[in-house]
């Protein structure tokens, strides 16, 4: 993958198949290193258009239960940060597009020019960032402009205007809408304000707009890639990876893939 | 010796201190918002509330009778001269914050935040815990104004504060264990976090420290600037001059600001915080965030924390629950790194030698978190010697901790730990 390109290539390609981008998020170093490079090829090869390899964190305030659990679990197994750069270049070597999704204080203790230099040279894409904002980020949209690395902020259904503006301003590559108010996890259906949220976003943005909390199933992926440029999917696959492992998260990418495809492309506004 | 104090509860709240952050919240390279989006709304309508607030008669008026006649400020300030005679012949002044209603200082922030959260239009109050104080100031609080009450609480914490998890309970509050991490204070301020973020139409996050993200680390200060504001006229009063240091424990650093920010443009008075410093800080089992910490980004806020090289945090320990806490408030962050005030750590072991002495001196049981302070205080009379006067905020009065110092003292069988006030077994318990 070009890093020049950054995650603009991913959705480009998704689109002239016709359809939506599933999107999978894993943890590095869940269950272990090794482990957590096999799960992810496996959600490449089961359909993931784009990963998002997950920085175990000891605070993930935005997460539920499943995701706290898995970051626990990789770091009593020993994950370091340097770790995230092997899989991330692990990944892509073998042919998959990654992001990273991380909380901000791991980037400010390795340094953020030094974090986006790194994971830029590992061939990581971008950087999605749920506890900061783009009010406290001039270092970093200064560091991932220098290394070409895409920015994703999120909006959330509690963003008024004003701020749904600024962030998709600030943000490259793509917006991340979060669906619902809430942390991580698994839910039954897909919140009435997810359609809302990113109906909001769309006039201030050309950039594709994801979607992710709460997504776990076919006919979700399908439901929400009818509204959105990309399905995200989190917890379901940390559920499918601790039940099944590679086998099962290459089943659940395969499933959620089909329901991405099912609704085919979004129809330009 | 009736208390004179002139100053007013609402006079932190409606002046400036002159010692403002950005329109930000950033205490020059601190503080901030390092939070999800979605609570930026929330964040955004609770600074428009407290600056509206802070110019509005009513609020102010109903903030200061509810402290005269619920609180029962003024607190007083009681000369301790047996105290200090063990420390060099100093004359040591307590601010008794632990008369206050509930029994220590966080009364001060929440009622001023309750009555923000009704004029929010609000219902429910969520409250993180460490010792319980905030716990039970905030439900009793809730109580008083009608507001339901959720209070996170580490599963550890639950443990060796049980009398405070049962005063909340008491006061209609709901506590809830929580048995993520390392189970303390930390773990709860993110399980509340988490509950925010989900809940954050209906909720208001009654924090109850001076971190987190703006506008908390200013508007709990300006709450508990009464405590300065009072105790500087009290010791001028008394003594006819300043003290030459004013001296608290730092754990989220609530209690602290509240005492030094009076003083902070008095450059002759040492302000100095005293941290959890454990089992020694050599040995990593310590809550010392300042002295021993870095910069970085916790729980919505920059300021300095206890971590590893990745940016985990790391897990702090005291035997004090209140002060078992791997960050701490960006305003002590600045104080400290433009030396306008200092951070020393005292020991599990100083601390509750001082909760001895001080329950056998002056026949004041102090919170353990409190004699933090006094053994502070000690070590810095026998430093600066008899002529000198030293400030400490007593926050909190040791009651709940009667369990815990019982057993550390070793002085009475565990079906009896309620025996505690016996003085004979604190005293030799004091002298081990």
């Amino acid at each position: 993958m070009s890093a020049t390109g950054g995650t603009s290539d991913v959705f480009a390609r998704c689109r002239a198949d016709g359809r939506g981008a599933l999107v999978g998020y894993l943890p590095a170093g869940f269950p272990t290193v090794d482990g957590s490079v096999d799960l992810i090829n496996a959600m490449v090869d089961g359909g993931c258009d784009l990963i998002e390899v997950g920085v175990p964190y000891s605070d993930p305030v935005m997460d539920g239960p499943t995701i706290q659990a898995a970051a626990e679990t990789a770091l009593r197994n020993g994950v370091r940060l340097r770790d995230l750069f092997s899989v991330v270049e692990r990944v892509s070597a073998a042919g998959g597009s990654a992001v990273v999704m991380t909380y901000f204080n791991p980037v400010l203790r390795y340094g953020v020019d030094a974090f986006a230099r790194d994971l830029a040279s590992a061939g990581g894409l971008g950087v999605i960032t749920p506890d900061l904002i783009p009010d406290e980020a001039d270092e970093w949209l200064a560091a991932s402009t220098e290394h070409g690395l895409d920015r994703i902020f999120l909006v959330a259904p509690s963003s008024t205007e004003e701020r749904i503006a600024s962030t998709v301003a600030a943000c490259t590559g793509f917006v991340y809408a979060t669906s619902i108010m809430g942390v991580t996890g698994a839910r039954d259906s897909v919140a009435d304000v997810a359609p809302e949220i990113v109906a909001r976003t769309r006039p201030h943005t050309s950039l594709p707009i994801g979607v992710g909390l709460g997504v776990r199933s076919a006919a979700q992926a399908e439901q929400v890639a009818s509204f959105a440029d990309a399905v995200i999917v989190g917890s379901a696959f940390v559920t499918a990876a601790t039940d099944r492992g590679p086998d099962g998260v290459r089943d659940l990418a395969a499933d959620l893939a089909g329901g991405v495809r099912a609704a085919g492309a979004r129809t330009p506004a | 010796m009736a208390a004179t104090t002139g100053a007013k509860p609402s006079d932190g709240v409606a002046n400036r201190s002159g010692h403002e952050p950005d329109e930000r919240g950033h205490f020059g390279r601190y503080g901030g918002r390092f939070v999800p989006e979605a609570l930026v709304a929330a964040l955004d309508e609770l600074t428009a509330a407290y600056e509206k607030a802070r110019h509005d008669d009513e609020f102010l008026n109903e903030l200061d009778r509810l402290h005269r006649d619920y609180t029962g400020r003024p607190s007083p300030l009681t000369d301790a001269p047996k105290l200090g005679a063990h420390a060099g012949g100093a004359r040591i002044l307590l601010k008794r914050e632990d008369l206050n209603h509930t029994g220590s200082h966080k009364i001060n922030n929440v009622l001023g935040q309750a009555l923000l959260t009704k004029r929010m239009g609000k219902k429910r109050v969520i409250a993180e815990t460490g010792a319980g104080q905030h716990g039970v100031a905030t439900a009793t609080a809730c109580a008083l104004l009608d507001l339901e009450c959720i209070v996170y609480m580490g599963e550890v914490d639950t443990a060796r504060q049980a009398l405070n998890v049962a005063r909340m309970r008491l006061l209609g509050a709901t506590v809830v264990p929580v048995k993520t991490g390392s189970r303390t204070l930390k773990d709860a301020i993110n399980e509340a976090l988490r509950d925010w973020v989900t809940n954050v139409d209906s909720t208001h996050y009654l924090l109850g420290t001076v971190a987190g993200p703006h506008p908390f680390p200013v508007m709990v200060r300006d709450f508990h600037r009464i405590i300065g504001l009072e105790a500087r006229e009290q010791v001028l009063e008394r003594t006819g001059a300043l003290p030459d240091a004013v001296v608290a424990c730092v754990g989220g650093g609530s209690n602290a600001i509240g005492i030094f920010h009076a003083f902070i443009d008095d450059p002759a008075v040492r302000l100095i915080g005293f941290e959890p410093g454990g089992d020694g800080v050599e040995t990593g089992r310590h809550g010392a965030t300042l002295a021993e910490g870095s910069p970085g980004a916790l729980h919505g806020a920059m300021s300095y924390l206890l971590q590893d090289e990745d940016g985990q945090t790391s897990e702090s320990y005291s035997i004090s629950a209140g002060l078992d806490y791997p960050g701490v408030g960006p305003e002590h962050a600045l104080l400290k790194d433009i030396g306008r005030a200092e951070y020393q750590p005292v020991t599990d072991a100083e601390a509750m030698e001082a909760f001895a002495l001080l329950s056998r001196t002056e026949g004041i049981i102090p919170a353990i978190e409190s004699a933090h302070a006094i053994a502070g205080a000690v070590r810095l009379g026998r430093e600066l010697g008899p002529d000198a006067t030293i400030l400490v905020n007593l926050s909190g009065r040791g009651d709940k901790d009667v369990d815990t110092a019982a057993k550390w003292f070793g002085m009475v069988e565990a079906e009896e730990s309620t025996a505690v006030a016996d003085g004979t077994a604190v005293a030799e318990g004091g002298q081990a």
